[in-house]
């Protein structure tokens, strides 16, 4: 009951913040002088394409480009009626995308998902690496197991991130026969789900996975060793021992429940640092995540792809917080009785 | 007979050092009390824990054969096996830890952690355990053992749980408790209910008992049998009575003559002197208002201080005790001008007899300034009150600095002449705080509150982290430097014997309010409120043949509500402060 109050609550505070956001990504993309169809206007005048010039005077009516900032913004969001009524993001229309010249929906359509999938399975990775390492590490410290993880965890903080990924690549095609770029088989791509499909994503998913997700993995483990190292020391641990519970039940039980809150904690913060610290190994790998579309389209300030892609950005983090916070409240009774009479 | 425990040559060291603990030897007989006596870094925790083996890891049994003779036959703890360890851990043998604060998990519940040690020794069910943790709550005193059993231990007071703590030691029946200083972070009347507590399950079960503890009024009133420890080695073992009333070893008279006690008294004592007054509280009340957490819950406002009159003359002492959370601090930080009272309270200040008084909460920057040198502060814990990066120079000459006075050197030469005041050496200004033991940090935080010849110092429980003797040496420091420099203390203490000592005036203080206040030798002559009774009571004595009175401890420590009619008070209805003879104030009806 608490906790559905909790989450309703959170919910909300979730879209107020989404709101925020909104309107600060907006004003930021903004913040550069010109557009992307004054900046085109522009360009097509100095080469006497009168024609084109046409088509983008056309363009910035149909999207109430010439109308003041706020007004564009309430347009975008969908709040105000535009040129064709209301038709914004609440609205489930995305805009159009200067650059490429199609609609934002059909652009990131399907690198959307891919990017959830792909940050999903490194997220995955982190937790299912740093979890028994960290732990390990932490009950054997200051013995060759805790020396050589911290090394291997050190190598992988070190390396960066495209460097490991060439190398995989070179590895793994030549010893494994693992597929080198890309997230599917091409022959997949724009295709309707399949069982293939799902193989061919799959297959193609172990090497970006391992790549994104190897510094985060040594970071968090080494943050979870020390948190344990921390909790070892405790008095209620030596509890534990004194009733005769074993060495390895105790763990589980006692330490790693209280070493393990910044560790759900930072579910929230690791999912967006992956959206945007993995765009260049998107470029190199050649992912079709759309870490990629989010550069182009702010290099040339196509405004309404580039306000989607943030806006999903932000949607990643604030979705990762939410569940970050729904865990913490569900794990540590103290955050769930905070304020409660005692 | 043979004995429960044996203990024989028991060694153990660290590294390549000194062993900590060297050829101790002692016996438990079954159902007996044997206490292990010694102030901190005398060996005492680290010999309990052999018998468990729990010690740190880096710590070496150097050599020793511990025999246990329980009802599973003979076992030679020091030779078993980890895994068969395992099996007397908890079951035969169980252990209480000193901090009931940190030594349950925060995680779990109440009820989950006690059942636990019969799910580990006993293969019951889930639903047979629960009964039977059940009864050992309500046999600790858990008015309410299935609110308890779902209960976080932060739910819980210190005294609850350390009753859960005391309930898991025993829900297994063993045939060997082993308590670690098990009262020593409560206060004196929750101290008074548990060893009560501990004696009565003793009674009933016929287990024996190691106490471990550095107060010989707690051995007084638990121990049959006495091992005084000092520095690894037992200095003198033996039954209680003829160590208690004749201690022969030097280290032992040492022990009981640092030992505070409340005296007898057979007269009132004089009231503090009204004129010359250094400090004067006038209807300081404070209220905080705890956010609920949840924005839509009404906020919750917490009565810190309530209506405190407090007159301190110059050159005395005025103590203000009672147990953690009584608003005791808060009365001290309001004085020093760190906190502001609510509405209509005032704290006046006279920095010299024929000065005019300055108001400490409206003083413009330079009568602060004035002021900050006039009042300082000597804080509880010795070990965090100092900077582990600042030389002990640095430390010292730093409110000299702060406040312009004298070049370099003078400010050295001072600090250098500081330390000898205090009992230290000149040599020592270049170390920094970790090179000095507690007692010798606590001269140091004093050398420092005194670096700007101030005339109030505020003592926030000096003494309460220190061993008995060097207790005994800080309060004589104290004496001498307020005899030497006319100095005003406004002391915080819980404890009635170390206040018996250095007071003038005592102010009793329970739930913010002032519950009775007078002379020291007045309130030990003739105690008035119940709860000024019950602190008295639960002092324990070093004294085998005056046990702590239980029912005045427990007439007078619980909520003011169970008080009887004279002295009730509730939120809405507090009785005032009424003068019986000259400077004995009772908070009561009349």
């Amino acid at each position: 009951m608490l906790l559905l109050r909790y989450t309703a609550y959170r919910l909300f505070t979730m879209l107020l913040t989404l709101l925020v956001v909104s309107a600060m990504v907006f004003v930021i993309i903004n913040l550069p002088p010109g557009d992307y169809l004054s900046n085109q206007i522009a360009e097509l005048q100095a080469s006497g394409q009168s024609a084109g010039v046409a088509k983008a005077e056309f363009l910035r009516k149909e999207y109430a480009l010439d109308s003041p900032l706020w007004e564009q913004y309430m347009i975008w969001m969908g709040f105000m009626p535009g040129p064709h009524g209301f038709s914004g993001l609440i609205q489930g229309n995305f805009g159009w995308s200067f650059e490429f010249d199609r609609p934002v929906s059909e652009i990131v359509g399907e690198s959307l998902w891919l990017t959830v999938v792909v940050n999903l399975a490194a997220v995955l990775f982190v937790y299912a690496v740093a979890l028994p390492l960290g732990v390990l590490a932490a009950a054997r410290s200051r013995t060759w197991v805790d020396y050589t993880s911290a090394f291997i965890g050190y190598l992988g903080l070190a390396t960066p991130n495209f460097l490991l990924a060439l190398i995989l690549f070179y590895y793994g095609h030549r010893y494994f026969d693992i597929p080198i770029g890309g997230l599917m088989d091409p022959r997949f791509e724009g295709q309707p789900l399949t069982w293939d499909k799902m193989k061919s994503i799959l297959v193609h998913l172990i090497v970006p996975t391992f790549v994104i997700g190897t510094s985060g993995a040594s970071a968090m483990m080494q943050r979870l060793r020390a948190n344990m190292l921390d909790e070892l020391g405790k008095p209620y641990v030596e509890t534990a021992i004194a009733k005769g519970m074993s060495p390895s039940r105790m763990l589980a039980k006692y330490p790693l429940r209280v070493a393990f809150n910044p560790f759900v904690a930072d579910i929230g913060n690791l999912l967006p640092s992956m959206v945007s610290g993995s765009v260049l190994v998107s470029v190199v790998l050649g992912l079709q995540t759309i870490g990629p579309t989010l550069l182009t389209a702010l290099k040339t300030q196509d405004q309404f792809l580039s306000g989607f892609v943030l806006m999903f950005v932000a949607l990643l983090t604030l979705v990762g917080t939410m569940i970050s916070d729904v865990l913490l409240v569900m794990l540590d009774p103290r955050i769930r009785y905070e304020g409660r009479e005692t | 007979m043979t004995p429960l425990l044996s203990v024989k040559d028991l060694s153990i060291g660290f590294g390549g050092a000194e062993p900590v603990v060297q050829d101790v030897n002692f016996d438990v007989m079954p159902g007996q009390t044997l206490a292990l006596v010694g102030e901190s870094g005398s060996g005492k925790t680290i010999t309990c824990r052999a018998v468990l083996r729990i010690l740190p890891r880096t710590a070496q049994f150097r050599s020793g054969v511990i025999t246990f003779s329980g009802e599973d036959g003979q076992l030679v703890l020091s030779q078993l096996t980890e895994r068969q360890m395992r099996n007397v851990r908890g079951d035969s043998i169980s252990m209480i830890f000193q901090e009931p604060m940190r030594s349950l998990s925060p995680l779990h519940k109440i009820g989950n952690q006690v059942s636990e040690v019969l799910w580990l020794h006993g293969g019951v069910s889930e639903r047979q355990a629960r009964r039977t943790v059940l009864e050992q709550f309500d046999r600790v005193g858990f008015p309410d053992p299935e609110r308890a059993y779902d209960s976080y231990p932060f739910e819980l007071s210190g005294g609850m749980r350390q009753r859960a703590m005391i309930a898991m030691a025993m829900v297994s029946k063993p045939e060997l408790l082993i308590a670690d200083e098990p009262t020593t972070a409560l206060d004196v009347t929750t101290q008074a209910q548990v060893l009560g507590l501990i004696k009565d399950l003793q009674q009933e079960t016929g287990m024996a008992l190691i106490l471990v503890t550095h107060d010989l009024g707690v051995v007084a009133n638990m121990a049959e049998q006495v091992v005084v420890m000092h520095k690894g080695r037992v200095m003198e073992s033996g039954p209680a009575h003829l160590i208690l009333e004749e201690p022969a070893h030097p280290y032992t008279q040492q022990l009981f003559n640092a030992a505070p006690a409340i005296p007898d008294q057979q007269t009132v004592g004089l009231p503090m002197p009204a004129e010359d007054l250094i400090l004067d509280m006038r209807q300081v009340s404070k209220t905080y208002t705890m956010r609920s957490g949840r924005g839509w819950k009404a906020e919750k406002l917490i009565y810190a201080c309530r209506g405190v009159d407090f007159k301190l003359a110059r050159g005395k002492t005025l103590a203000i005790v009672g147990e953690s959370g009584s608003g005791k601090t808060t009365a001290a930080r309001i004085a020093l001008g760190a906190e502001p009272p609510d509405p209509g309270g005032e704290v006046l200040f006279w920095a010299d007899p024929d000065a005019k008084p300055t108001t400490v909460h409206k003083m413009t920057k330079a009568e602060r300034t004035a002021f900050q040198r006039q009042a300082q502060m000597v804080f509880q814990d010795p070990y965090s009150s100092l900077s582990p990066r600042m030389r002990i120079q640095d430390a010292m000459t730093e409110p000299l600095e702060i406040h312009g006075i004298g070049t370099p050197a003078e400010q050295r030469d001072q600090a250098a002449a500081m330390l000898q005041r205090v009992g230290l050496n000149a040599d020592m200004l270049k170390r920094y705080p970790h090179a000095f033991s507690g007692g010798q940090r606590q001269r140091l935080s004093i050398a420092r509150a005194m670096m700007l010849d101030p005339s109030l110092i505020v003592c926030d429980e000096p003494t309460s982290a220190l061993d008995v003797s060097v207790q005994d040496q800080i309060l004589t420091l104290l004496e001498d430097l307020q005899d030497g420099h006319n100095l005003s203390y406004l002391f915080i203490s819980h404890d009635l014997a170390v206040v018996a000592r250095i007071a003038d005036e005592v102010a009793v203080m329970r739930q913010g309010l002032v519950v009775e206040q007078g002379p020291p030798d007045t309130l030990f002559y003739n105690p008035q409120h119940p709860y000024t009774k019950a602190l008295i009571a639960a002092q324990p004595e070093p004294d085998i043949n005056r046990p702590i009175n239980l029912k005045l401890v427990a007439l007078g420590a619980g909520s003011p509500d169970s008080w009887s009619e004279a002295f009730r008070f509730t939120d809405s209805m507090i009785p005032s402060l009424v003068e019986l003879e000259p400077g004995h104030k009772v908070r009561c009806h009349v």
